[in-house]
């Protein structure tokens, strides 16, 4: 069966030179085939692409809600949830993020957006994502996204981002968390993250430079490692341009909440 | 035997501790249950039914996936030299196998879907046929899927053709194991998604504060920066742990409590198999020595000791001499103290030995890192030397990682004065590009780096940038024990070595992961981007030198032959079929590469096989061509012993007549129980543990 395979592939060189070549070079990529001799080719090749696959070409998908939490402000009460999920291997994944802002008085969503990113492994610790943002809340903007995802040295989670609007805007976004074990389960959660433009976006009430500033912190209990209710505070400021636009529209530039939330994963 | 209604009655009509009994096979209950002695599945015809059924664990019902409906599987008991066949029904809804680990068996035989046979079909009755040449203890498991998580192992025992030069007034077989009540997809998942899902034995602000008062604020605030900056744990120890483990003696938990009697001042022969998925165990006994006398199967020179660390897929016989009437814990102790097995031996049956506490979690030191992260860009190892020196109780106290001065090293099984006469060998037939970057490359014997010239990117998240041999340490967390612990270099075969000869070439194996990303690989390379198998030419000798990049042990485990463990022990160097490269070591062995076939080669840590941490070695025939596999009868090896091995450089191969044979137009059964009394025998040469 192998000789005359060798043969028609012989002949079809002759009729068609350049198809030989890949032919042949598949059938010396075999990395390892002596078993194909007692229990057949065509058999031994399906279990030879199963073991291979099945030993490291795996996909895997994972569903987080990092942040499922009541923040707690002077005046107002807002539901969060900050989300990920992923599908794919070691190198390349599918990855959705999502942040939803609901305000639970007046019944309306305050923001909502979802991003879908390309995420490919660039080395050990950093994944380069690329894709779209839509915002729902406000607006209806469409973004391009590009970013970095990754553990930082001193195991500091970052996740910096840029993203250019449809109108031509350019914001970016940077996060970093670290994690304290008091106990095993008992865990402190520092949070940052921090906004900047590269102009005015009026209708946002947003200024170019330094947008806002959120520094959070979580004291979370992993019931098991999957399921961890928590309480924190978090205080969020604006700067700058941002601060005037928000001032000018009769809104306050810093505010703190208190927090109550879960985080889960599956 | 076991069948499905005995299980039925027991699990509905009964107590837990009874209707866990009642799921083992005879030889794996307690003694309370009327088990003071081991019964076997013997002869030399075996049927093996892999279904799944239900388990009491610990008084909690589970579901598993094995063979006959027992967990562990049964006992498979014959004689050396005998042949065996062995009938694998797959009741399954998926594929199936059982490979024989440890066993020279020839290599369609050794059970590895997609390297050695297709594998075993839903509804399909396989069978396997062979005689070995060795005798000792050895274990069966599936190399399927993850169905070894599942419950698909046991233990096989090959009682010696001649005399047992092992003694003992009675044995039992002690199968280490771990279990889990979680799919083990689910845990391979979790590992993907966080891989300290299950380590609840992280340092943590209570530590913090128990090393500032020893050691002083700065200095464990630098350990703790070192470490960070590396982005690696100290106590990353084991990947899954007694967080979702229980731990098995023959099935048994410590609730379950297995029982084995004695008389006081009987020798019993223990022999022990780590059957697990994933767990390297501690093995002792409250307050009785083991004379170790085999290593994976093969006799080694009786050696006295308190404990020993068994690796995945490791063996290891011993004698206990119980002097008095009392019980005594066997205990097996997860390597990263998450969590034990205790089993009671006593002097009859139904007794509970008390179960020692489980000892203080280790914790890794630099010796482990061995390792140079500058390369991944973020800093260089000099830039933090006020930390590593208070690290870890290192042997390269107060040096400078940036100049590298490591005269003072010991590489004891660096000895590679034989390597002048390398350059006769003809390696022209081959190509290994794995060889040509690694071949001599002695440079860590010298205190040099050590070249890392394989792929990195995403999966390799460190190199071992100064591996030492660490043969002669017992293993993580055994170091500081009061007692006497086994290390390898420990170890010397009972037989001189039958083949002597110094390698002719050498291969260097990189063990390479990135924990972060549970990725696990050789050479940085995954199984699954495997392009070219491990090539070896009938005939060769050649040193396997395993540089291990990861922080974890890995126990490796090489299909179809023994290796010489180079541990200095001239010829009487002990032969394996697996080994422990601990963190940041450096391992040879040798390989007489005369079993021709595919063999897999893999880390024996069950997910890191599966994330990719694998490769086949290829043992091509010296006539070249076609595949010699079917010409491997193994029968006439009763006959073995008086055999000249010095003859084998001239023996040829090209004689063989399998040209001839229709392997296609055969059904698989038939196959198997194919006679192929046609061909040379003299190119047979098994030597696995025969006199």
């Amino acid at each position: 069966m192998r000789r005359s395979m060798i043969r028609h592939l012989a002949l079809a060189a002759i009729v068609a030179l350049c198809a030989m070549p890949a032919a042949v070079s598949q059938d010396a990529q075999k990395p390892w085939g002596q078993a194909d001799e007692i229990w057949g080719e065509a058999e031994m090749t399906e279990a030879r692409d199963q073991v291979l696959a099945s030993h490291g070409d795996l996909r895997t998908t994972y569903l987080l809600a990092e942040r499922f939490e009541l923040q707690a402000f002077d005046d107002e009460d807002v539901l969060l949830l900050d989300g990920n999920a992923w599908i794919g291997g070691d190198i390349n994944k599918l990855w959705f993020k999502t942040e939803l802002e609901y305000l639970p008085d007046e019944g309306e969503l305050e923001e909502a957006e979802v991003q879908a990113l390309w995420s490919r492994a660039i080395s050990p610790y950093f994944d380069l994502q690329l894709g779209v943002r839509q915002d729902f809340e406000p607006g209806g903007r469409t973004h391009a996204v590009a970013g970095v995802q990754g553990l930082a040295p001193y195991l500091f989670e970052v996740d910096a981002a840029a993203f250019l609007s449809a109108d031509g805007d350019l914001i970016s976004r940077v996060e970093t968390e670290y994690e304290l074990l008091l106990t095993q389960r008992l865990i402190l959660q520092p949070r940052a993250e921090m906004e900047f433009s590269a102009q005015d976006i009026p209708e946002l009430e947003t200024g170019s430079g330094l947008v806002s500033l959120s520094a959070g912190l979580r004291l979370r209990y992993e019931i098991e490692r999957e399921f961890a209710p928590y309480i924190g505070v978090e205080y969020q400021r604006s700067f700058g341009r941002t601060a005037d636009f928000i001032e000018a529209a009769g809104g306050k530039t810093d505010a703190t909440a208190l927090l109550v939330g879960i985080r889960a994963w599956y | 035997m076991f069948n499905r209604r005995s299980f039925l009655s027991a699990a509905l009509g009964s107590g837990a501790a009874i209707g866990s009994a009642r799921l083992l096979p005879a030889w794996a209950r307690s003694a309370a249950d009327g088990n003071t002695g081991i019964t076997t599945l013997t002869g030399n015809k075996f049927d093996l039914d892999i279904g799944e059924f239900a388990v009491n664990i610990g008084g909690k019902m589970g579901h598993a996936v094995g063979v006959n409906g027992t967990l562990p599987a049964p006992l498979i008991r014959f004689r050396e030299g005998e042949e065996v066949t062995l009938n694998v029904t797959n009741r399954l809804r998926a594929d199936t196998s059982i490979h024989w680990h440890g066993l020279l068996v020839p290599f369609h035989m050794d059970g590895v879907p997609g390297v050695s046979f297709p594998g075993i079909k839903p509804g399909e009755t396989f069978q396997y046929k062979f005689a070995v040449p060795q005798s000792g203890t050895y274990w069966y498991h599936s190399h399927s899927g993850l169905q070894e998580q599942q419950g698909h192992y046991g233990p096989l025992v090959i009682d010696p053709a001649g005399a047992d030069p092992v003694t003992a007034d009675r044995e039992y077989v002690m199968v280490l194991s771990d279990w889990s009540f979680e799919h083990p997809h689910r845990i391979f998942e979790k590992l993907k998604a966080s891989a300290e899902t299950y380590n609840f034995n992280q340092r943590t602000l209570g530590d913090f504060a128990d090393d500032a008062a020893k050691e002083g604020f700065g200095d464990a605030l630098a350990d703790r920066a070192m470490w960070g900056s590396m982005r690696m744990s100290p106590r990353d120890i084991a990947d899954v742990t007694g967080a979702t483990y229980t731990y098995l003696i023959n099935g048994h938990s410590t609730y379950d409590n297995w029982n084995g009697v004695f008389e006081p001042g009987e020798r019993v022969r223990l022999r022990i198999i780590n059957a697990s998925a994933m767990s390297i165990f501690n093995v002792r006994l409250s307050g009785l020595p083991m004379t170790v006398v085999a290593a994976d199967g093969l006799n080694v020179r009786p050696v006295e000791t308190d404990e020993f660390q068994i690796g995945v897929a490791e063996t290891y016989d011993v004698i206990i001499e119980p002097q008095d009437a009392k019980a005594y814990a066997f205990v097996a102790e997860s390597i990263d103290r998450s969590g034990q097995a205790v089993a009671t031996l006593g002097p009859c049956a139904g007794m509970r030995a008390e179960a020692p506490a489980l000892r203080a979690v280790p914790t890794l030191t630099m010796k482990d890192m061995a390792m140079d992260h500058g390369s991944h860009g973020a800093h260089s190892m000099s830039d933090k030397t006020s930390g590593q020196n208070e690290a870890a109780a290192m042997p390269h106290d107060g040096h400078d990682m940036g100049g590298m001065s490591h005269e003072g090293h010991e590489t004891p099984e660096m000895d590679h004065s034989n390597h002048d006469g390398m350059s006769d060998v003809d390696h022209s037939g081959h190509d290994m590009p794995e060889v040509e970057h690694s071949r001599h490359d002695m440079s860590a014997t010298n205190g040099d780096v050590q070249a890392h010239n394989h792929p990195d990117g995403p999966g390799v998240a460190g190199l071992a940038m100064m591996p030492v041999s660490r043969l002669d340490e017992p293993g993580i967390g055994l170091e500081d024990v009061d007692h006497r612990v086994l290390t390898y270099a420990d170890l010397r075969s009972l037989e001189p070595n039958y083949d002597t000869r110094p390698p002719e070439r050498e291969l260097q194996i990189h063990l390479t992961s990135n924990m972060h990303r549970y990725m696990w690989s050789f050479n940085g390379v995954k199984f699954s981007e495997v392009t070219e198998a491990i090539r070896l030419n009938e005939g060769e000798r050649v040193r396997f030198m395993l540089v291990n990049d990861t922080m974890m042990p890995h126990p490796i485990h090489l299909h179809g032959m023994f290796f010489e463990l180079e541990n200095d022990a001239g010829n009487h160097r002990p032969r394996k079929h697996t080994v422990i490269v601990k963190p940041g070591e450096k391992v040879g062995f040798d390989v007489s590469s005369e079993h021709v076939g595919d063999w897999a080669f893999h880390c024996h840590l069950l997910f890191h096989m599966h994330a990719g941490m694998m490769n086949v070695v290829s043992v091509i025939p010296k006539a070249g061509g076609a595949a010699a596999a079917p010409a491997e009868s193994h029968q006439g090896h009763k006959g073995h012993e008086g055999m000249d091995h010095s003859q084998q450089g001239d023996m040829n191969h090209g004689e063989m007549n399998q040209g001839n044979m229709d392997h296609r137009a055969m059904s698989r059964d038939e196959h198997s129980g194919m006679q192929h009394e046609g061909h040379d025998r003299g190119q047979h040469k098994d030597h696995g543990g025969h006199q």
